[in-house]
């Protein structure tokens, strides 16, 4: 009945298309001269401190020697390949990144699908578990530095004791694995949240219908549920992973750069603030750009179906 | 200024408004929060205005001084007041900032001769590279035109560290060296005996002999944390004393030569076998913490650091015994750090600057604050005659004699077995050097777990030291 009913409308639709259509394309045009005074402060934000940090790229500044700025061509660039820093820290940054979004994004689902029951409590669990999302991250690199992980007086050195492990040193022995740790604790609520968002968006009926038909709850976890929250994982992966790119906190605070923990973003607070190099960290921000870009353009377009199917409605 | 006079006003009637206390009104909160927003207002505003001199009383003159916001500076602007009421034509804004901060904001100035802070605090450092380069006011010819001031009883070492070619460029503030610190108790306990002047590694025995892992207790703490700052303090002073060195006197580095890497070895092993369980993460405040708990026998640090484990309440006071920084091949091996009061060579009103500076560094100025606030908090190290103060003695009598030998001792300009071309102890005294060891102290956080070795780490620091060198030899043939 409905189909036919559609198919009604459309067909008396045909009369006013050309009228409709260029009421559409001045009201597209309008919406666009509506849009330009956004888009020019949106550029302006963006793009000009970025074309400020090329133009410092290729200038020789050094804040000890503050006198002697000179254009540098192609110095700053050639000092980012051959001083052997830039490749470790991109490789450091893909480890723990990569690691913590992983682990944040499992543990996230499973406490997303815990809280998506109903049980009394329920709020508080939930306003708790958010918790560790609101903490500063200074102030949690602290808590794991002091409380968790110290090696005398830690808890969990303290819980390997009572299992008769002797106390690890995690900073001076794990030093990439503790900034896991604290991104981990750190951003595992922010994936529960938009992973939670995606279980409540699931139609109720679909899934009971599912059920009237014979499907096992594994079965409909593995077809119905993980399909539907494909999208908001990407989502959360995708946010998370820029958000966790820019970590400092925890390797200022914790491990101070050693061994595996000097990720891009404190590589370059290094070179800026203790080299005191700002040409060189300019360009360590260009090169960490054009990578990020290749690499974002690639995984956005191939893997990532937000970008794919659903973007590009509307008009 | 009308907001100051207002300010002095406001605060003077405050103990009036805690007076009222509990009955405390609406009303009177009202008032007082609207109170406390005009006040705020009115330091902006006058703040503002002091800036580069305009809106002022004709005929006061306005300093504006760039501070480090340690615990003796903010005794400084608390005391402000005193200076003001006894030169009523001088007007100090101070401009409190963390060290970093203060290091970027005050390198920037004058090195692009900005001239927006007239007197600055600057460490021990800067001043050398920055009085050679011109950026601050010679002051040898105002200090010692001025018998009461005294010139000659700041420490020789203080004075020698805030020195390029004879001439004072800043006036000293506040000293420290680094000595070692040990629990008596500890000692007794396990029939050991500390001597008067340990060789490291007299140290290392003890230390071995001191661990009590089943106590959590670890033999010596030495701090691990990467920086220039941090690791490289310490350790610096163990490399003189070891017999190497930054540099020689041609600007080569001499980072994996034997000297070096003996003294790196031995701090490592010395960490490894009998320090903390996590050296890569403690610094300063760690160790501090750790041996404030009585979870370490020893520790190598700053003089500075006793006051704070003999306070009041300090589970290990009256336990710490106190000898000087252990030694090698040299008769001492300690640092010196000093925060200095430096006049911008730019500012416009030199002699103004300069009575600022005078009386924050005077004799008087330690006997105002010996008064006003307490003797323990008198800024130490820069005055012999400071440790001959009776009261001063009293409020310091664990650390106090030694301090001043300490510093009496310590030699800036030649603190290792060859000589050095710069002015410093723990440091040396080029730019970049910041850089150098901090890289370098990242590659020796990373040979505590084994995963690096100390040799493979030096090379590394080497070729880092060696780019720094060339630049000195470069700018030395210009």
């Amino acid at each position: 009945m409905t189909a036919v009913a559609a198919s009604d409308l459309e067909r008396t639709g045909t009369g006013p298309t050309i009228n409709a259509s260029r009421m559409e394309r001045s009201e597209r045009s309008f919406a666009r001269k509506i849009v330009i005074p956004a888009f020019a402060v949106a550029i302006i934000v963006t793009q000009i401190p970025f074309l400020a940090t090329i133009y410092y790229s290729f200038q020789n500044w050094d804040l000890a020697r503050p006198e002697a700025r000179s254009f540098a061509w192609f110095h700053n660039y050639a000092a980012v390949v051959t001083n052997g820093a830039f490749l470790p820290a991109l490789l450091n940054t893909v480890v723990i990144v990569g690691s913590s979004v992983i682990v944040s994004l499992v543990l996230g689902l499973l406490l997303a699908m815990l809280l998506d029951r109903k049980f009394p409590g329920r709020a508080v669990a939930r306003t708790l578990l958010i918790t560790p999302f609101l903490v500063m991250p200074a102030a949690s690199a602290l808590i794991w530095k002091w409380s968790l992980l110290d090696a005398n007086v830690g808890m969990i050195n303290w819980a390997f004791g009572l299992v008769h492990i002797p106390p690890v040193a995690w900073n001076t022995d794990f030093p990439g694995m503790t900034v896991v740790f604290v991104l981990t604790w750190q951003y595992t609520p922010f994936m529960m949240l938009i992973l939670l968002a995606g279980l409540q968006s699931q139609s109720g009926e679909m899934l009971e219908a599912a059920q009237v038909d014979g499907a096992g709850p594994l079965r409909i976890f593995r077809t119905m549920t993980l399909p539907h929250l494909r999208t908001y994982a990407e989502l959360a992966i995708l946010l998370g992973t820029v958000l966790m790119v820019q970590v400092f906190d925890p390797v200022n605070i914790m491990t101070g750069g050693a061994g595996h923990s000097k990720t891009l973003s404190y590589l370059l607070y290094e070179r800026a603030f203790i080299g005191q190099q700002v040409g060189e960290a300019a360009a360590y921000g260009v090169v960490t750009v054009i990578v990020t870009i290749a690499v974002a353009t690639v995984a956005l377009r191939t893997l990532f179906r937000v970008f794919t199917e659903e973007g590009g409605g509307g008009r | 200024m009308f907001g100051n006079r207002w300010l002095s006003r406001a605060l003077r009637s405050r103990p009036g408004f805690r007076r009222v206390g509990m009955r405390q009104t609406g009303r009177h909160r009202a008032a007082l929060v609207a109170g406390v927003g005009a006040a705020s207002l009115m330091l902006t505003v006058s703040g503002c205005a002091g800036f580069g001199n305009l809106g002022n009383q004709p005929g006061v003159t306005t300093i504006t001084l760039a501070s480090v916001n340690n615990p003796q500076m903010q005794d400084l602007a608390t005391l402000l007041p005193e200076f003001e009421k006894a030169h009523p034509d001088i007007k100090v804004n101070v401009i409190m900032m963390e060290e970093n901060d203060l290091r970027n904001a005050t390198t920037k100035d004058v090195a692009t001769r900005g001239g927006q802070y007239d007197v600055m605090t600057v460490g021990a450092y800067e001043v050398p590279m920055w009085g050679r380069n011109g950026w601050l006011t010679d002051l040898t010819a105002k200090a010692k035109a001025d018998p009461s001031y005294d010139v000659d009883d700041f420490f020789k070492p203080v004075q020698q560290s805030v020195s390029y070619d004879n001439k004072i460029y800043a006036a000293p503030f506040y000293g420290e060296s680094s000595f070692l610190m040990y629990r008596k108790d500890l000692f007794q306990k396990a029939g050991l005996t500390m001597p008067a002047h340990p060789t490291w590694q007299q140290v290392a025995q003890l230390a071995a002999k001191l661990k009590d892992p089943s106590q959590d207790r670890a033999g010596i703490c030495l701090r691990g944390k990467p920086g220039w700052g941090e690791q490289f303090a310490p350790l610096t002073t163990v490399v003189n004393t070891f017999g190497g060195q930054w540099y020689n006197m041609s600007w080569d580095a001499q980072v994996n030569k034997p000297g070096f890497s003996n003294a790196v070895n031995f701090y490592v092993n010395t960490i490894k076998q009998s320090g903390e369980r996590d050296p890569a993460s403690f610094g300063f405040t760690e160790c501090l913490n750790l041996f404030q708990q009585g979870r370490a026998a020893m520790w190598y640090d700053a003089t500075s650091a006793a006051g704070t484990l003999e306070t009041k309440g300090s589970p290990v006071a009256g336990k710490v015994g106190y000898v000087s920084a252990p030694v090698v091949k040299t008769k001492e091996s300690g640092w010196l750090w000093t925060w200095n009061l430096a006049i911008n060579s730019l500012s416009k009103h030199q002699q103004a600057d300069w009575e600022f500076v005078k009386w924050a560094t005077s004799k008087q100025y330690e006997q105002l604050v010996g008064q006003q606030l307490g003797w323990a908090r008198v800024p130490p190290g820069t005055r012999q005659s400071l440790y001959a103060n009776p009261q001063y003695q009293q409020a310091s009598s664990a650390f106090a004699g030694l301090t001043a030998q300490t510093l009496r001792s310590v030699d800036p300009t030649h603190p290792g077995v060859d000589p050095q071309p710069w002015t410093g102890i723990q440091f040396v005294g080029i730019p970049e050097f910041q850089d150098v060891g901090n890289q370098t102290s990242q590659q020796i956080a990373n040979t505590f777990s084994g995963g690096e070795s100390v040799a493979d780490a030096l090379d590394k620091g080497q070729q880092i030291a060696q780019i720094a060198g060339d630049t000195q030899k470069r700018e030395a043939g210009k």
